[in-house]
């Protein structure tokens, strides 16, 4: 079992918060996000969130510092778009390597330095790999809809680049995350598998979906547990889910995965559901009030938050975690 | 009983449930009900939707499986195994259309082929847990274990059959002995989740009245009861009606069957299956004493089961089946008896009959277009309705032409020359092709719907063609074909005839051709209407289209832009694939590691042969399954006889094939003669084989065989073959030795063909020639065995019957020219140049190099145990230019004998 393992046998672990949330602090220009080296870079390049970790490291390092110090053990890193098929949106598909490489180095680094200082409360590096922007279940073509806009050996090719590099990087988990269409995130798993078999390693793998609407399914409309027994051919460290929804919203659905996977389970919600501006407006202790549920009915293992929650949101949910028992891992009676 | 399982095992498999998922879950406990599959999304089971994928209706293909879902199922078996559809590319089509219909993808997928790349592609566009159906040890452990590795790694469950190296599991320890070292390897070795795992184990019909069939149900269930004790968490499925087959027609007792098995197979653990629920029976509202018969026969409890329930069955209600000395129908009227002579192909009667009409008409001529015309019209029905099959039809057009035969002499007499045809019809095999059976076919049913037939034979050169056509003043001319350089002979006559300006319809039909040949090479260099008719029942719609005067030209319009949206839609989808050139491909050349082992020197070197050989000793080694094909009839034999569609139909065709089969052998109606040689030779230059013939004939005693190279692309590891890699090369230092051939046993099919033709007893003609084809391939089949265990002796041990011979399970090959491995028939005249084979048997090769008589023989034989079958593919024009070189040939000929090898725009 890898370390990471025994720990959450221990206690419920607290993942990071949002990256974009933070870096939009930074009022980056364009000018920031080109940096010196893309300064002549023919596509527009602000958004490109992934590249600050090429121009602005010490702004990403310091992010991962501040979820730190509020208290996540495990932050990921900045490669949510880190794909080719993604970076296409930029022409950067040739520093796709570069990109993920460079940014699990940056946080990697002050998971050690943070290691370091505090021993007794190891901190780990997820690597973080988005859906792309693309989907092999569904047509974008509503006239055509047996047309394919990605296919899964693409995807499949895209996420293994992807993997390499992060693992090169030093991360200590993969965390296939934000998956709208389960098939693109079997394409992920498939690749994972590959570079496990190739490399004889064994990375702990973080499966989260993400339920959409009200609907309770996916985007490429599948239940929660359709959506748990499609990806569970993988021995995986956790399943869960993210994003979409606040953390009231996904409590029916985290009961469903709870108590059907024989996996640990995790959860990181958006800071409630977008206001009328598209901002999320829940503060730490509402969405703490609301994420108390989880660990009162013992749901998860792995907590944390997504779009719009901040290091003062962690660290109200690392204070919760700390005062709750873990969800016990129903034995597989193999 | 002590057939229902241990329920502390159930108990058990409760923990790991088989867990799949469409857009919903479905969890499989022990506690769940018996899991229906659905499979009417069968190209190989359903016609409807065959008929449906092969012209890309898919909207009205996803309509059937909505209504499967609708209707219950929990699973969809999709099957899109068919020679005539890229089954690839239809399974990615229709999977990716059901992922976008909620209501059909909340189920889970069963994705069903005998092909692994169809069963990869299927896989990488559905989301949820599907099942593959199947993977088995068929090919051995090594492959089972790379297919089952990647089920896994694509998050699948999957159907394993119990079929292994040797064969298909048939009784019980097969069965266990499958199963158990299936499952051993799964679990220990791919680590797959053993409740992942669905058995199907076989299920085979039983009351067959062969001693060996007793205990299929038995051993299926005893099997059933075993693996779910023995090996934990898995399933077991199976497709139930294959279980009752050999009382089709009697539904009463086929449905009772079905309950009966099933409710012993469930109770024994089978908890998924394929159930036709309209074929099933509540197992409680079976009659006791039909339920005793039937257990009796499932559960082989008596000897004399199969005859009691035989006898019950008669007693049953729905015993359709009349006996053959049932006369009563000769009680009805008139027109009754001459439909019923005409649908049922009686000809014992339709004289008396039509003697009888034509007493009661004004005119001979109205029996035809009344009383046979109508009885005719049952017949196309029927037959277009798929009611009945080409046998039939063929059976009935030999009444029809026995009746009109004898009406002719009076409706001469009676000078009413108004009996106009609806229409004159020229038939011809191109030039150089010899194969007639199905143009036969097509002018029969033709000329039972009134047509004039003008069918100028095989071998027909273009100028007679158009000759006849200006002559006889035809109103279409149909062109038939077998062997692929007829394709180009049909193309070369369609330009010939926009050149003369001709105006007549164009049919295009025979094996090799297709829609997609005569939409792309053939419809556009001729204005005219072109139309590809491959059935016999097609024909009659089609030429009805073209002649009826008044919408024959909108029909004709029609026509002509189907085919061009064919072929824009077919260009456009023809994936590009990747190809080497021919030094690449060279480089990655099948190298084998030759050893003396494997090298054996021939006992008998040279040439050998055999004049009149008795055709009584092929009569074993004759492989059944084509002679069905031949007429239209398809599946394998001998399942083809017990089949739920075409069984009966089939059964009484393989009967009349049986009596004229003994008569042609006791009366000794064709000859038999072959021609082999087993020589020295080398591999050079890469590609060809030098062969060393010690005889003088041969010009400086060396001839060389020139073998074509595959050049698509290949996945890594696997070599781009060609059959020179099985000869050791000559650097090697190695002496290696290959050897060719010629059977026939068409002498006299000819004349005997003739002969029941002026009978008007077509059925007869195509029968002797389907039977001389057959021969032929025993014989070929015969003579290989015999090279392998005497001649060239590198198999004296083998030990094989026939199926296993048709299986080619056999050590060596015997590759044709003309066909998939080496598709270049110029190479046939080496062969014959060699073995001097016209001279020594009489075997000729007409100019598109078809052997004569038809129903031959001809090719290579090449021993190493690493050869095999496989197909060349498409090749680029380096290679030709290559080829024309080293044969010695302008590229402009290898080209057109190459041409349907061609990479398209190369």
């Amino acid at each position: 079992m890898s370390k990471i393992g025994k720990i959450l046998q221990e206690r419920i672990l607290v993942l990071d918060g949002a990256m974009g949330t933070m870096l939009q602090r930074y009022k980056f220009t364009e000018e920031d996000f080109r940096g010196e080296r893309f300064a002549d870079w023919p596509a527009l390049l602000k958004g490109n969130n992934d590249l600050l970790s090429l121009t602005q490291p010490d702004a990403i390092a310091e992010v991962h510092r501040q979820y730190f110090e509020a208290g996540a053990d495990i932050v990921e890193t900045n490669t949510f778009s880190g794909t080719a098929i993604a970076m296409a949106d930029y022409g950067m598909e040739e520093l796709v390597y570069e990109l993920n490489y460079e940014s699990a180095r940056i946080a990697k680094e002050v998971a050690d330095e943070f290691t370091r200082k505090e021993p007794n409360k190891p901190r780990f590096v997820a690597g973080s790999i988005g859906p792309t922007n693309k989907t092999a279940s569904m047509s974008p073509d509503v006239n055509d809809p047996g047309f394919r806009a990605i296919s899964f050996e693409e995807l499949k090719a895209a996420y293994k680049q992807q993997v390499e590099a992060l693992l090169d990087g030093g991360v200590d988990i993969l965390l296939v995350e934000t998956i709208f269409d389960t098939l693109n995130a079997k394409a992920a798993l498939f690749a994972i598998e590959e570079v496990k078999e190739e490399r004889h390693v064994d990375a702990p793998i973080m499966v989260s979906g993400t339920i959409t609407d009200a609907s309770g399914r996916t985007l490429s409309g599948q239940t929660a547990e359709a959506f748990l027994i499609s990806i569970s051919h993988i021995p995986l460290l956790s399943v869960g889910f993210n994003c979409a929804l606040g953390a009231k919203q996904l409590t029916p659905h985290l009961e469903v995965i709870s108590a059907k996977s024989h996996f640990y389970t995790s959860a990181h919600p958006n800071a409630g559901l977008p206001n009328a501006f598209g901002e999320y407006d829940e503060t730490p202790e509402q969405m703490a009030e609301q994420m108390k549920e989880y660990l009162e009915k013992g749901l998860v293992n792995i907590i944390g938050g997504c779009c719009g929650t901040t290091p003062e949101h962690i660290k109200e949910i690392a204070k919760l975690a700390d005062g709750h028992r873990p969800r016990p891992l129903a034995v597989k009676s193999y | 009983m002590g057939d229902t399982i241990d329920h502390q095992q159930l108990t058990a498999n409760n923990n790991r449930p088989l867990r799949l998922s469409g857009l919903e879950p479905l969890v499989i406990t022990p506690e769940s009900n018996f899991i229906n599959v659905g499979e009417r999304t069968n190209v190989a089971g359903s016609k409807k939707f065959l008929h449906l994928i092969k012209e890309e209706k898919y909207d009205e293909a996803l309509e059937v499986a909505r209504h499967q879902v609708e209707g219950g199922a929990l699973v969809i078996d999709i099957n899109m195994d068919d020679g005539l559809i890229d089954g690839k590319e239809a399974m990615v089509k229709f999977l990716s259309l059901i992922v976008s219909e909620p209501d059909i993808a909340r189920v889970p997928i069963m994705i069903d082929s005998s092909k692994w790349e169809i069963i990869e592609a299927g896989l990488q566009v559905v989301q949820g847990k599907c099942v593959v159906n199947s993977i088995s040890l068929k090919e051995g452990e090594e492959e089972f274990i790379r297919q089952a590795k990647l089920v896994k790694r694509y998050g699948a469950a999957v159907i394993v059959m119990a079929f292994d190296e040797v064969g298909q599991a048939d009784n019980l320890e097969r069965r266990i002995e499958i199963a158990e070292r299936s499952y051993r390897i799964l679990v220990d070795t791919v680590n797959f989740p053993p409740e992942d795992i669905i058995f199907d184990l076989n299920i085979f019909p039983v009351a067959t009245g062969m001693e060996e069939h007793r205990r299929n149900a038995l051993d299926f269930i005893e099997g059933t009861k075993w693996v779910r004790e023995n090996l934990p968490h898995c399933s077991v499925s199976g497709g139930v009606s294959n279980v009752s087959f050999s009382f089709r027609g009697n539904n009463p007792v086929r449905e009772a069957m079905h309950s009966v098995f099933l409710y012993h197979a469930i109770k024994a653990g089978m908890n998924m299956g394929i159930v036709n629920p309209a074929l099933l029976e509540v197992y409680d509202d079976i009659p006791k004493d039909l339920l005793e018969h039937v257990e009796d026969v499932i559960l082989d409890r008596r000897d004399d089961a199969t005859e009691r329930l035989l006898e019950f069955s008669e007693s049953v209600q729905g015993k359709a089946k009349e006996s053959k000395v049932d006369l009563s129908w000769r009680e009805e009227p008139l027109q009754e008896r001459i439909t019923r002579a005409l649908v049922k192909g009686i000809d014992r009667y339709i004289i008396e009959d039509v003697e009888e009409a034509m007493q009661q008409a004004t005119k001979p001529l109205l029996v035809i277009e009344e009383h046979l015309m109508t009885g005719m019209n049952v017949v196309g029905d029927l037959f277009g309705s798929g009611k009945m099959f080409l046998p039939q039809v063929v059976k009935s057009a030999r009444v029809m032409k026995k009746a009109v035969a004898y009406l002719t002499p009076f409706i001469e007499a009676s000078k009413d020359k108004n009996a106009s045809s609806a229409g004159k019809i020229l038939m011809a095999t191109v030039k150089g092709d010899v194969h007639d059976i199905g143009k036969n076919i097509v002018s029969v049913v033709l000329a039972c719907n009134n047509y004039e037939i003008v069918d100028l034979g095989v071998m027909v050169p273009p100028e007679k063609i158009i000759d006849k056509a200006i002559a006889e003043k035809v109103d279409i001319i149909g062109l038939s074909g077998l062997i692929t350089p007829s394709l180009d002979e049909m193309v070369f006559l369609a330009k010939e005839m926009e050149r003369q300006d001709f105006e007549l319809p164009l049919l295009i039909g025979g094996a090799t051709t297709s829609k997609a040949h005569t939409a792309v090479k053939i419809d556009p260099v001729y204005s005219q209407a072109v139309v590809h008719v491959n059935d016999a029942s097609r024909a009659v719609t089609v030429v009805g289209d073209l002649l009826q005067k008044e919408t024959s030209g909108q029909y004709k319009k029609s026509i002509k832009l189907d085919y061009e949206s064919f072929r824009e839609k077919f260009l456009s989808r023809t994936k590009k694939k990747e190809y080497l050139t021919l030094s690449e491909a060279r480089k990655n050349k099948l190298q084998i590691d030759f050893k003396e082992p494997n090298i054996k020197k021939p006992d008998q070197l040279g040439i050998q042969v055999w004049e009149d050989f008795d055709l009584e000793r092929l009569k074993d080694f004759i492989d059944w399954t084509p002679f069905f094909r031949s007429w239209d009839l398809h599946g394998k034999y001998p399942t083809i006889l017990s089949d739920e569609a075409v069984g009966e139909h089939a059964t009484e065709l393989f009967a009349d094939a049986q009596k004229m089969l003994r008569q042609l052998l006791e009366e000794k109606w064709l000859t038999a003669k072959a021609i082999f040689g087993l020589f020295a030779a080398n591999q050079i230059n890469d590609d060809d084989i030098e062969v060393i013939s010690a005889l003088k004939e041969t010009i400086a005693g060396k001839s060389i065989f020139r073998t074509l190279r595959q050049q698509l692309k290949k996945r890594e590891g696997v070599p781009n073959l060609a059959l020179a890699d099985f000869i050791a090369p000559k650097e090697s230092g190695l002496q290696d030795y290959i050897g060719c051939f010629c059977v026939t046993t068409g002498f006299g099919t000819q004349e005997l063909a003739a002969e029941f033709e002026k009978d008007h007893d077509d059925y007869g003609a195509i029968m002797i020639k389907a039977l001389a084809d057959r021969l032929a391939e025993a014989f070929a089949e015969y003579l290989h065995k015999e090279v392998r265990t005497k001649y060239w002796g590198y198999a004296c041990g083998e030990t094989l019957d026939n199926e296993a011979l048709i299986a080619e399970k056999y050590r060596g090959i015997r590759p044709a020219p003309g066909y998939p491995a080496c598709p270049d028939h110029l190479e046939k005249l080496t062969i014959w140049e060699l073995l001097a084979v016209e001279e020594n048997i009489g075997v000729k090769l007409t100019e598109s190099l078809a052997m004569w008589p038809a129903a031959s023989v001809s090719g290579y034989y090449f021993a190493h145990p690493a050869a095999k079958y496989f197909g060349l593919g498409k090749i680029k024009m380096d290679q030709v230019t290559d080829y024309a070189e080293r044969k010695g040939i302008s590229i402009e000929k290898a080209k057109k004998w190459l041409a349907p090898n061609l990479v398209d725009g190369d």
